[in-house]
């Protein structure tokens, strides 16, 4: 624990701190390019020099080790010269191109220039011009401007853990690029773009469309995946403009996914943005009024055993809710929230949720994952167990299909009858968990979604027992989720009623006849087919399979179009914030159902918003405190019988097509394109 | 040098050592402790140059980059800093007139344009016949005998227009040229021999 002097003010700071985190403990601001807290030192652009006594040379504050009895100084004329000599140099090779430059407005360059710059260019010569490098459709390269900070190769190889951005040349004629100018294979490559402190990384979709400052800023959370990550949404008028990232420590530090991060394309396209009711075969266009007519005749005198409701991966808990009310009043009991299949309970809670937390990963010391890939279910969980591996080394096994994640996996293969063997201790993973003060498993819907899942969750649950995984302050078992509905959809019970169906019971029942209306409630990762002659009613935002499947259509708002409530996969309630209205007639999606209920003659008890959010909390307490985690108390949960000797697949076959949103946005096809060609590679001539 | 090779790596023929090279690039592999394999980065780009005659094949990169389980990024990194690597062909004698202050001093500029007049080509440019590459280096460090070249693996230095064309024409004709000063003057020596301390019997001490 150095002590220094920073401008006459005396700090003491962690051991293995840099004299930069001294001076920001002095609460004195460094100016700094290539510095970031969150990637190792490169010391390379200078700007960050402060004037330490006794040394005859200013210091670079960001690669100098903290020391006892330092005396530094922040606001000298020394350092004041030494910086503005630092960004003369800096703008020496860069265009003054801020006019016509994306990241003007939120530009580093920019604003230490303002503090540090000169009022003219000194410089007579010509600058030098960069070739433009390609680095895919999310990234867009304008490499004169780049001031060489390393902060994007960093990233790539540290974070993302995927090595592709590299620095060429040197001296006058260093490049950024990637190996041979492929596109970014990375899933939080659009993170570049955030940390790039200049104009030279910038966002593809968002080129030219806007400028920062006339954006409106809307803090709310992502649902393209089961983390709930920190968003700001930047809109203009009635549109998305881009998504960025907002600081959470516990759940996205300060990185999204280029899922989360580029989508909001897909916002804009196939929506659904008015009511219709099939008719003579063909959907047409009708008024609210009439598509609930529709609705109440197609009801009228119903046997309720002959309804069904499913809800999709996107809904927030709201309108689950209101659902749900909705078909208990209906006196309907075959619901399912789980329309991918997985057998999982609606309590105790510790049965469907990440109990570790993903923070809670940093502490965990071997790592288990089970018929997942979190890679592409939830790419920010993948990068922090990269992150506790480059800290600690652990021992990362998998049961299921081999993968690629970034840091090495012990491929114990891909047999469900491994877990029994892990439990029992035969397999010698088990001893490695057992001598780890934290193992973990992760549990993916691959091990849940099938004929099976119970059997499975409950040999998972067997090996978190058996290997210590459950102890006094550590949970170590975890499901990971990649449908931001799921968990708060469990959390309200949406799953079958007292003699009610489950979604293979419903899809059967409505294949044979015995189910007769369906409604879908944003469901569209089903199997359509299976309907068969039922009356589909969908609720939901994208003409997609449910929307195309359906009788009778009311057009939902997406997640940028409401206030509403999520529970990520760790059961963390969040609330997403409305940033823009929803197109045309389309209406928040609590508010469809309770206006619904009202024409089927059974009103839900709520009028506003702040009233379904009571009875949310009244109905599970989780919902009563938002951002926060319970540790969900341990108990028996899993069902009997064997698992059977059919090896877990992956629910995620395309990262960038998981749900409507992004199989409407042309931005994730051309990703989704990509990466398939880089597949098709991968597995033909370069084996 | 400012471009990366920016051939496509299907078009490539793929590139393996030989078994002569495998067996060396393993030694040099073996001097370096367990985890620092990627040290030996330099020597197996140097090795991997070397047969492929004077340039490195992108497909070349790739294959050390997994011969030493180093991310091909990395590999380029390393291969377009150093200047004594191509990622262009290079014509069997490859010219690297060295042009910094003491060659430059001593008369570099008469055998830049000796070269270039007598092979007929510019600057980082191969003769048609694929037998010369011309190209312009900082200094190499025999700046007392300036000027020099190096081709290949040899210096060749106290030159002058006319010795550099006597040179250029010997290995035309496939000779092996005598190395170092094309002077009277052994090594480092002082041009036709040695002016003082002549004999060892000087008695001033
Ligand atoms: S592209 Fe941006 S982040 Fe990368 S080195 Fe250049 S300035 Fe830094
Ligand atoms: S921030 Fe210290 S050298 Fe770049
Ligand atoms: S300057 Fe030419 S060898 Fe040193």
């Amino acid at each position: 624990m150095p002590t220094l002097t920073v401008d006459g003010i005396e700090v003491t700071v962690p051991a293995n701190s840099t004299v930069l985190q001294a001076c920001e403990a002095a609460g004195k601001e460094i100016p700094r390019f290539c510095y970031h807290e969150r990637l190792s030192i490169a010391g390379n652009c200078r700007m960050c020099l402060v004037e330490m006594e006794k040394s005859p040379k200013p210091i670079a504050s960001c690669a100098m080790p903290a020391a006892d009895n330092m005396v530094i100084h922040t606001d000298t004329p020394m350092v004041k010269k030494a910086r503005e000599g630092v960004l003369e140099f800096l703008l020496i090779n860069h265009p003054l191109d801020c006019p016509i430059c994306d990241q003007g407005g939120e530009c580093d360059l920019q604003d230490e220039t303002m503090a540090y710059g000169h009022n003219s260019s000194r410089l007579r010569e010509h600058k030098r011009a960069v070739r433009e490098k390609f680095m895919g459709p999310l990234i867009k390269t304008t490499m004169t401007r780049c001031i060489h900070c390393t902060r994007c190769v960093r990233f790539a190889s540290e974070i993302a853990g995927v090595p592709e951005i590299g620095v060429i040349n040197r001296g006058e004629h260093m490049e950024i690029t990637t190996y041979l100018d492929r596109a970014a294979s990375s899933e939080l490559s659009g993170n570049v773009i955030d940390l790039c402190p200049v104009g030279a990384l910038t966002s593809k979709p968002f080129a030219f469309a806007a400028r920062a400052w006339e954006l409106r800023r809307t803090e709310s959370i992502d649902v393209l995946d089961a983390l709930g990550s920190n968003i700001r949404i930047d809109a203009r008028g009635r549109e998305v403009m881009r998504v960025l990232p907002r600081l959470n420590e516990d759940i996205n530090e300060e990185w999204i996914s280029d899922k989360t991060r580029f989508a909001y394309d897909g916002l804009k396209r196939q929506r659904l943005d008015q009511p219709y009711v099939r008719r003579g075969g063909k959907l047409a266009p009708a008024t609210w009024a009439e598509a609930f007519a529709a609705i109440a005749a197609r009801l009228k005198g119903f046997d309720p055993k002959r309804v069904a409701a499913l809800v999709g991966d996107l809904s927030d808990a709201e309108s689950v809710l209101a659902l749900k009310e909705l078909m208990q009043k209906l006196g309907v009991t075959n619901l399912d929230a789980r329309q991918d299949g997985a057998k999982l309970p609606a309590a105790p809670r510790s049965a469907y949720l990440f109990n570790t937390t993903i923070a809670g990963i940093e502490q965990a010391d071997a790592v288990l994952l089970i018929g997942s890939n979190p890679r592409f279910e939830a790419a920010l969980v993948n990068a922090r167990i990269r992150k506790r591996w480059l800290a600690a080394g652990i021992p990362v096994a998998n049961i299921g299909p081999a993968l690629d994640l970034t840091y090495p996996v012990v491929e114990l293969g891909n047999n469900p009858a491994l877990l029994g063997a892990i439990a029992d201790g035969s397999h010698p993973f088990a001893a490695t968990l057992r001598d780890a003060k934290n193992p973990m498993l992760i549990l993916g819907q691959g091990a849940l979604a099938r004929a099976d899942g119970a059997a499975v969750l409950a040999q998972a649950r067997r090996v978190a027992e058996s290997t210590g995984m459950i102890a006094e302050g550590w949970n170590g078992f975890n499901v990971l989720h990649h449908a931001a509905a799921r968990v708060g959809a469990l959390d309200l019970g949406f799953v079958p009623g007292p003699g009610g169906l489950d979604r293979d019971g419903i899809l059967q029942g409505a294949a044979s006849g015995a189910i007769e209306v369906v409604y879908l409630l944003g469901a569209d990762e089903i199997d359509m087919q299976k309907l068969g002659k039922a009356f589909v009613i969908y609720q939901g935002t994208h003409g997609d399979a449910g929307a195309h499947r359906a009788d009778v259509i009311l057009p939902g708002a997406a997640y940028t179009e409401k206030n509403a409530t999520w529970v990520n996969t760790e059961g963390r309630v969040q609330r997403g914030q409305k940033a823009v209205a929803p197109p045309g007639e389309a209406r928040e999606d609590w508010a469809i159902l309770r206006a619904l209920s009202e024409t089927l003659g059974v009103t839900l008890p709520y009028d506003d918003l702040d009233a379904v959010r009571a009875r949310l909390a009244a109905l599970a307490p989780a919902f009563a405190k938002l951002d926060a985690i319970e540790p969900a108390p341990w108990a028996a949960f899993g069902g009997e019988g064997a698992v059977a000797a059919v090896p877990f697949g992956l629910p995620i076959a395309d990262y960038f097509f998981t749900n409507p949103i992004c199989r409407a946005s042309t931005v994730m096809a051309e990703c989704s394109a990509l990466a398939s060609a880089r597949r098709e590679k991968a597995t033909g001539t370069h084996g | 040098m400012t471009e990366a090779t920016g051939s496509s790596s299907s078009a490539e023929a793929p590139f393996a050592f030989t078994a002569e090279n495998l067996a060396k690039a393993k030694t040099i592999v073996a001097r370096y402790p367990e985890g620092r394999q990627r040290s030996a980065v330099l020597p197996l780009l140097d090795l991997a140059q070397r047969q492929c005659g004077g340039w490195l094949p992108e497909p070349a990169l790739r294959y050390v980059g997994d011969f030493l389980k180093m991310p091909h990024m990395a590999v380029m990194e390393v291969a377009t800093f150093y200047t004594m690597f191509n990622l262009k062909p290079v014509g069997r004698h490859f010219v690297q007139v060295c042009t910094t202050t003491p060659c430059w001093l001593r008369g570099s500029d008469e055998v830049v344009s000796a070269c270039k007049k007598h092979l007929g080509i510019g600057m980082n440019e191969t003769t048609a016949d694929g037998e010369f590459t011309l190209t312009e280096v900082e200094c190499l460090g025999a700046c007392v005998n300036a000027p020099m070249v190096q081709i290949n693996d040899d210096y060749y230095e106290d030159l002058d227009g006319e010795s550099m064309v006597r040179l250029l024409d010997a290995l035309k004709r496939g000779e092996t040229p005598k190395t170092g000063p094309q002077v009277e003057r052994q090594t480092s020596a002082p041009v036709g021999g040695p002016t003082t301390l002549k004999s060892s019997d000087s008695s001033g001490g």
